[in-house]
């Protein structure tokens, strides 16, 4: 797919540059093994698949209505078909954030109910778009439940440790995500007493790493956070945020973002700015997705398979 | 004062604590609002503030328009004065009532930066 043209909603076209994006509309599985990552067809991958499985969808921003996708709920709704429909089922599910597009009351309702029917526990941390009502409040009342702080907690499962952070609080003129000197002792108490063999899955909504600090896709104090995971010998972290999949392995440490469910953002400074992305009639949807990530073995890096809505 | 319009151009009065807040409370019918409108107006589109700087009297109303798609707030730490956010096509406005330099950003998309002069 090449487009140079985004057309925005008031008709202006501006030339956007959006080069070829090799993944739009093939479903690849990246497979992180010792550092390198790799990718395969997702037939192969889910052939594979028979060890701890879990799902990532993120950016489903209910509520939004504009030419990007008039209609975020199908999407959202398609995504959790393809989780329902994996030979094996997921042990749960991850939502990295933008849960809803304006923290409406109907906007959380609607996501519970859909991703409920999937009949898995949903493990949620809140993007932007989830707290501008009641400084977050409303978020936590429905999916903050026993979290720490605005909404931060980790658990244990499949033998993995999984760590949910917050870092769209309060963000400051640097444009960036930030979790917080609160959060940050958290983080360092959670993971001290764990041994380093254990794997670590880190999930958050902006990126950890610094993608693209012009439009603040990067967390000031991420580096800080990662330094308490150093002595672990696999470490994923998941974001979303940025509704396309970028990824990079820095030592021990795998950086993953999502796809959306809702719409489609350009490529780190392809156009003037990070707004929804208007793409040709019928392409919508091989810039939408799910990431289904598999636990490869206890020591040994994790799969994760990016599945655009069409395939 | 504070008021934010929606589309359909109901004025609702913002529950900003007064306390935090620099401006003058006036009341105003959603009627004279719309009057207010006409006043310094910065409109926000693709991730943008314009016009910033914007240069005011003591005493000037300020409007923020969101033009984007996309949700868009407006923060001024100095004041401690915070917009909700704006969806495409709601509004936000505020009165100086002190001369300064005041620096804003997007609450949701810190990047964004903007100001507002107001002399006296």
């Amino acid at each position: 797919m090449t487009s140079d043209t985004i057309t925005e909603p008031n008709g202006v076209q501006r030339r956007g540059f959006l080069k070829c994006m090799t993944w739009a509309g093939t479903a690849m599985v990246w497979t992180v093994a010792g550092g390198i990552p790799r990718s395969q067809l997702i037939g192969s991958a889910e052939a594979a698949t028979t060890d701890f499985t879990f799902v990532q969808i993120s950016d489903s921003h209910l509520g939004f209505d504009k030419p990007a996708n008039t209609d975020v709920t199908s999407t959202l709704k398609l995504a959790l078909d393809d989780v329902g429909a994996l030979k094996k089922k997921p042990a749960f599910m991850i939502h990295t954030g933008d849960i809803t597009h304006l923290s409406k009351p109907a906007q959380f309702d609607t996501a519970a109910q859909l991703c409920g029917g999937t009949k898995l526990t949903m493990h949620t941390v809140p993007g932007e778009h989830d707290i501008l009502e009641e400084d977050g409040k409303s978020y936590l009342n429905r999916f903050g439940k026993g979290t720490k702080g605005d909404g931060w907690y980790s658990f244990n499962d499949g033998g993995v440790h999984f760590v949910g952070l917050v870092n769209v609080m309060n963000l400051q003129a640097n444009g960036l995500g930030s979790l917080g000197n609160a959060q940050l002792e958290w983080l360092e108490d959670d993971v001290k007493h764990l041994t380093s063999s254990t794997p670590i899955v880190v999930f958050a909504h902006v990126p950890l790493w610094m993608v693209y600090q012009d439009w603040g896709w990067g967390t000031s104090d991420g580096a800080q956070a990662l330094t308490y995971l150093k002595k672990f010998g696999s470490v994923t972290v998941l974001n979303g945020h940025i509704h396309q999949v970028m990824q990079k392995v820095e030592g021990n440490i795998a950086f993953h973002t999502a796809r959306s469910t809702a719409f489609p953002q350009p490529a780190p400074g392809t156009a003037k700015g990070p707004g929804p992305m208007v793409v040709p009639a019928g392409e919508l949807k091989q810039h939408l997705g799910i990431a289904d990530v598999t636990l490869v073995s206890s020591k040994a890096p994790l799969a994760i398979v990016d599945t655009p809505l069409a395939n | 004062m504070d008021e934010m319009l929606e589309p359909g151009g109901f004025a609702r009065r913002l529950l900003l604590r007064r306390a935090l807040s620099a401006s003058v409370v006036v009341l105003l019918a959603p009627r004279a609002f719309a009057a207010a409108a006409e006043g310094p107006q910065v409109v926000i589109d693709n991730f943008t503030f314009s016009p910033t700087p914007l240069t005011v009297k003591v005493g000037a109303t300020v409007t923020w328009m969101n033009r984007d798609d996309m949700p868009h707030s407006v923060v001024f730490p100095t004041l401690k004065l915070k917009s909700p956010a704006m969806d495409t096509d709601e509004s936000f406005s505020h009165t100086f009532d002190q001369p300064g330099t005041f620096d804003y950003i997007c609450g949701l998309h810190a990047f964004m930066h903007g100001q507002v002069v107001v002399q006296a």
